[in-house]
C-alpha cells in the first residue's frame, strides 16, 4: 500500500472536492442541514459503538459477508480470465443499496430525525430505505419518477408493503433525476424533522464520501476473500455505473493497488450516438444536484434526458469521485448498450443460474472484451450489484418488442 | 464593491421617498422571447421598482410548480442564457435606471463561462445576480468574480440561516439581501407576517444592506404587510401564473398576456406603496 501522500484514497478535501469535482452546490436553506450532517457523520465515524452496531446489523440483518463466487461456466464460455462475482444480489433486499442505507438510517436515528426521504430509480434504493425505516421505526417517503413507477412495479409494491409512502414524480423526464429534484424540494420544505437518504455517491458533500465509505465493505470483503481463495489480488475489477455507488464500493479499497485494473461500465442506451446515460462518454463537467461532475447537457447547460433500459442507470450524471478517477486515468470507463446488457442478462441467467439485475448486466456485457483471450490465471471480479427479479417484466416486454419489430 | 449600481441608487431613492420597493420576477422568454420582452418593458411603468429576470433551467430544484412550468415554457420556446442576456440589452435601450437582476441556477452560467458571462451581462446592463445553488461555501465560483466585475451578488438568507451563520452569508453580499420567508420552494406556503418581520429585524442587526422579502407572496395584501417591515417585497410565482392563465390552449401568448401581468403588478405596487412603514413613523 502506498504511503498517505501518494494515496488516491484521501479525498475529498475539506470542501468536499475531488480535484475540481464535488463541492456543496445547494440552496442556502439546505446548507446548515448539510453542515450538520457532515458533523454528525464525522462524530459517528469516531464512535466505536456506531461501527459495532453497524457491523452487527450488516451480519445479522443484511447477511454479510456476501459470497465471492467463482463463475465457472461464464469463465469457460469466454475461455480466458477467471471470473468471480461479488454477490451483492444476495444481500437482504437484493442489492448493494442496503449497505449505504443502513449507515444513513443509523445516522438519522442518531440525529433524532423521525422522517426519512429518498429518491429512487430502479426502486432498489427505495426498497432498502423502506426496509431500514421499518426496522428502525422511522417514517419513510420515497420519490420515484412516474416512468419508473410503471417499469418497476414489483418494487413499488414492496415499498408499500414495508409501510413507505411512494410519491410518483410527474415533473421533467419523470425518472431518477426528477425524483432527486422532488426529494430536494421536500427536504427544503421539511428542514426540521427530515433526513435525506441519498442512494448513490453523488449530491453535496458529505454524501459522495459518506455513501462511498458505507459501500467500501464490498471492496474490503472482496480483498480478504480473494486473498483467502487465491492468495492474491485480482487483475481487474468491473462494475456498472449509474451514480456509481456499487462501483465505488468495490473500487475504492483497491485504488492504491496500481496493478489492479479498474473498469466502470456506463449505460450506452440505444447507442452513444443516440439517447444514452453515459455521462463520462457523452457529457462534460457541470453542476447539478449539489455537486460538480460530468453531466449530459446541451450547449446552454440545460440537462438532457438520459436513457437506459435499466432504471437504476437512467441518470444524466455520475458521482464526482468517478469524474475525478476518469480524469486522472486511474479507472477506465466503458459503456454497454441496452442490447448488450440484455444479451449478458440472458447469458448469465442460463450459464450460472443467477438472474442478474439489468444494472450489473452492463458490467457482465464487457466480459467478452475483458475476459476473452486473457490468460487462465488472470482474475476478474465483477460486482453482481443486484438481482434481476424486478426486471423480468421489462426484459420480457423488450424482447417481445424486438421479436415483433 | 466600488461603483454605485442601479440597485444601490434605487434603494437610496426609495429611502428618500420613505417607502418600500416592489421587486417583480418574470422568467425570461416565458411564454416566448417577444412577449417576455414586452412584459419586461412594461414593468417599470406598472410599478416595479426592481426587476428579476429568471434564467430558465431544466432542473429548478428550489422552485415550486409555477416557476418550474414557466421555465419549461421558456425553454420550449427556445430561450437560453444568451437570449436572456440579449433581452436585458434590448430592455436597456428603453430604460437605463430600473435595476435588473438575473436569477437562476449555476449550471447555465458555468457552461457559458463565468468570465465571458460577467462581461456580457455587465455590458448588457445587468446589475445583480441571484444564483440559488451557490452558497457562501462556493464564493470563489461566481460571487467574488462578480464583485470584481461590478455586479452585485445578492445572497439568499433563509429561516435556517441562524445568527451564527448570518455573518458568513452576508460577508460578500451586495445590493440587497433576499430573505426567503419560508423554508420551502417558491410559490408554496404563505409566510406569517410576524415571523418575517422578526427575521428581518434580526438580519438588520447584522447588516446595513436593504432587505427584500420573497417566496409565497401572492396578493397586494401580502405585499403591503411585508412592505411594512422590509425594504422591498418580491413577487414571482403569482406573476408567472398570471402569464400562464392568459395563454391559449396551445400555451401561446394572447393579446391579454402583457396586460394580465401589468395589471397584477399595478395592484401589487399599490399595496406596497400604501404600506405604513415602521421606519417612517
Amino acid at each position: 500500500m502506498s504511503n498517505r501522500a501518494n494515496s488516491l484514497r484521501t479525498g475529498p478535501d475539506e470542501h468536499g472536492h475531488f480535484g475540481i469535482f464535488g463541492g456543496r452546490f445547494v440552496a442556502e436553506t439546505l446548507m446548515p442541514l448539510v453542515l450538520d450532517l457532515e458533523k454528525a457523520y464525522e462524530d459517528a465515524k469516531k464512535d466505536p459503538a456506531f461501527k459495532k452496531e453497524m457491523d452487527y446489523h450488516l451480519k445479522h440483518f443484511v447477511g454479510r459477508p456476501s459470497p465471492l463466487y467463482f463463475a465457472e461456466r461464464m469463465t469457460g464460455h469466454f475461455g480466458g480470465a477467471k471470473i468471480y462475482f461479488k454477490r451483492e444480489d444476495l444481500n437482504h433486499t437484493g442489492a448493494h443499496k442496503v449497505n449505504n442505507v443502513l449507515g444513513q438510517i443509523m445516522l438519522a436515528k442518531r440525529m433524532k430525525k423521525p422522517r426519512v426521504i429518498a429518491e429512487t430509480g430502479a426502486g432498489m434504493h427505495g426498497v432498502a430505505t423502506a426496509t431500514l425505516c421499518a426496522k428502525f421505526g422511522l417514517q419513510c417517503v420515497v420519490f420515484m419518477g412516474s416512468v419508473d413507477v410503471a417499469r418497476q412495479e414489483p418494487n413499488v409494491l414492496r415499498m408499500r408493503a414495508l409501510g413507505a409512502e411512494v410519491r410518483p414524480v410527474e415533473s421533467g423526464s419523470k425518472t431518477l433525476k426528477d425524483a432527486m429534484n422532488e426529494a430536494l424540494r421536500d427536504w427544503v420544505t421539511n428542514v426540521h424533522d427530515t433526513f435525506y437518504c441519498i442512494g448513490t455517491v453523488a449530491g453535496p458533500h458529505p454524501y459522495p464520501a459518506m455513501v462511498r465509505d458505507f459501500q467500501c465493505v464490498i471492496g474490503d470483503e472482496t480483498r480478504a476473500q480473494l486473498m483467502e481463495l487465491e492468495g492474491r489480488l485480482p487483475n481487474a475489477l468491473v462494475a456498472c455505473i449509474g451514480g456509481g455507488s456499487n462501483a465505488m464500493g468495490l473500487f475504492h479499497p483497491f485504488l492504491d493497488d496500481r496493478d489492479v485494473e479498474i473498469y466502470g461500465v456506463e449505460a450506452a442506451g440505444h447507442g452513444l450516438d443516440k439517447q444514452h446515460a453515459a455521462s463520462l462518454a457523452g457529457g462534460k463537467p457541470g453542476v447539478l444536484h449539489g455537486n460538480r461532475t460530468y453531466l449530459l447537457m446541451n450547449e446552454d447547460g440545460q440537462i438532457e434526458e438520459a436513457h437506459s433500459i435499466s432504471a437504476g442507470l437512467d441518470y444524466p450524471g455520475i458521482g464526482p469521485e468517478h469524474s475525478w478517477l476518469h480524469e486522472i486515468g486511474r479507472a477506465k470507463y466503458l459503456s454497454a448498450t441496452d442490447d448488450e446488457a440484455l444479451a449478458a442478462f440472458q447469458l448469465c441467467s442460463r450459464l450460472e443460474g443467477i438472474i442478474p439485475a439489468l444494472e450489473p448486466s452492463h458490467a457482465l456485457a464487457k466480459l467478452d472484451r475483458l475476459a476473452r483471450g486473457r490468460p487462465k490465471d488472470h482474475i476478474i471480479v465483477v460486482n453482481m450489484s443486484g438481482r434481476g427479479d424486478k426486471d423480468l417484466a421489462s426484459v420480457a416486454g423488450y424482447l417481445n418488442k424486438k421479436m415483433s419489430a | 464593491m466600488s461603483a454605485v449600481t442601479r440597485i444601490d441608487a434605487r434603494f437610496k431613492e426609495l429611502g428618500l421617498e420613505g417607502r418600500a420597493g416592489l421587486v417583480t420576477f418574470i422568467t425570461g422568454g416565458d411564454p416566448d422571447y417577444d412577449t417576455s420582452l414586452a412584459i419586461l418593458k412594461a414593468l417599470p411603468k406598472a410599478g416595479a421598482d426592481i426587476i428579476e429576470v429568471g434564467v430558465p433551467f431544466t432542473d429548478a430544484m428550489a422552485d415550486g410548480p409555477p416557476i418550474q412550468a414557466s421555465s419549461l415554457r421558456a425553454l420550449a420556446a427556445g430561450q437560453s442564457l444568451k437570449k436572456t442576456v440579449a433581452m436585458v440589452r434590448e430592455f436597456r435601450t428603453t430604460d437605463n435606471t430600473t435595476p435588473v437582476v438575473l436569477m437562476g441556477y449555476y449550471n447555465p452560467i458555468y457552461i457559458y463561462g463565468v468570465e465571458k458571462f460577467l462581461k456580457d451581462a455587465k455590458e448588457a446592463g445587468v446589475d445583480g445576480l441571484i444564483v440559488v445553488d451557490l452558497p457562501p461555501e462556493e464564493d470563489e465560483e461566481l460571487c467574488l468574480p462578480a464583485m470584481k466585475a461590478g455586479i452585485n451578488f445578492i445572497r439568499l438568507a433563509t429561516p435556517t440561516t441562524d445568527d451564527k451563520r448570518l455573518p458568513a452569508v452576508l460577508k460578500n453580499t451586495s445590493g440587497f439581501v433576499y430573505y426567503v420567508s419560508i423554508a420551502g420552494v417558491s410559490g408554496a406556503a404563505t409566510p406569517q407576517t410576524s415571523n418575517v418581520i422578526e427575521a428581518v429585524t434580526r438580519i438588520k442587526r447584522h447588516t446595513k444592506l436593504p432587505i427584500a422579502v420573497g417566496f409565497g407572496l401572492k396578493t397586494p395584501e401580502h405585499a403591503r404587510a411585508i412592505a411594512a417591515g422590509a425594504d422591498a417585497a418580491v413577487v414571482g410565482s403569482a406573476l408567472v401564473e398570471a402569464v400562464r392563465t392568459s395563454l391559449d390552449g396551445k400555451m401561446r401568448a394572447t393579446p391579454n398576456t402583457v396586460k394580465a401581468v401589468t395589471d397584477l403588478v399595478s395592484a401589487l405596487a399599490e399595496g406596497v406603496r400604501s404600506a405604513r412603514r415602521k421606519a417612517a413613523e
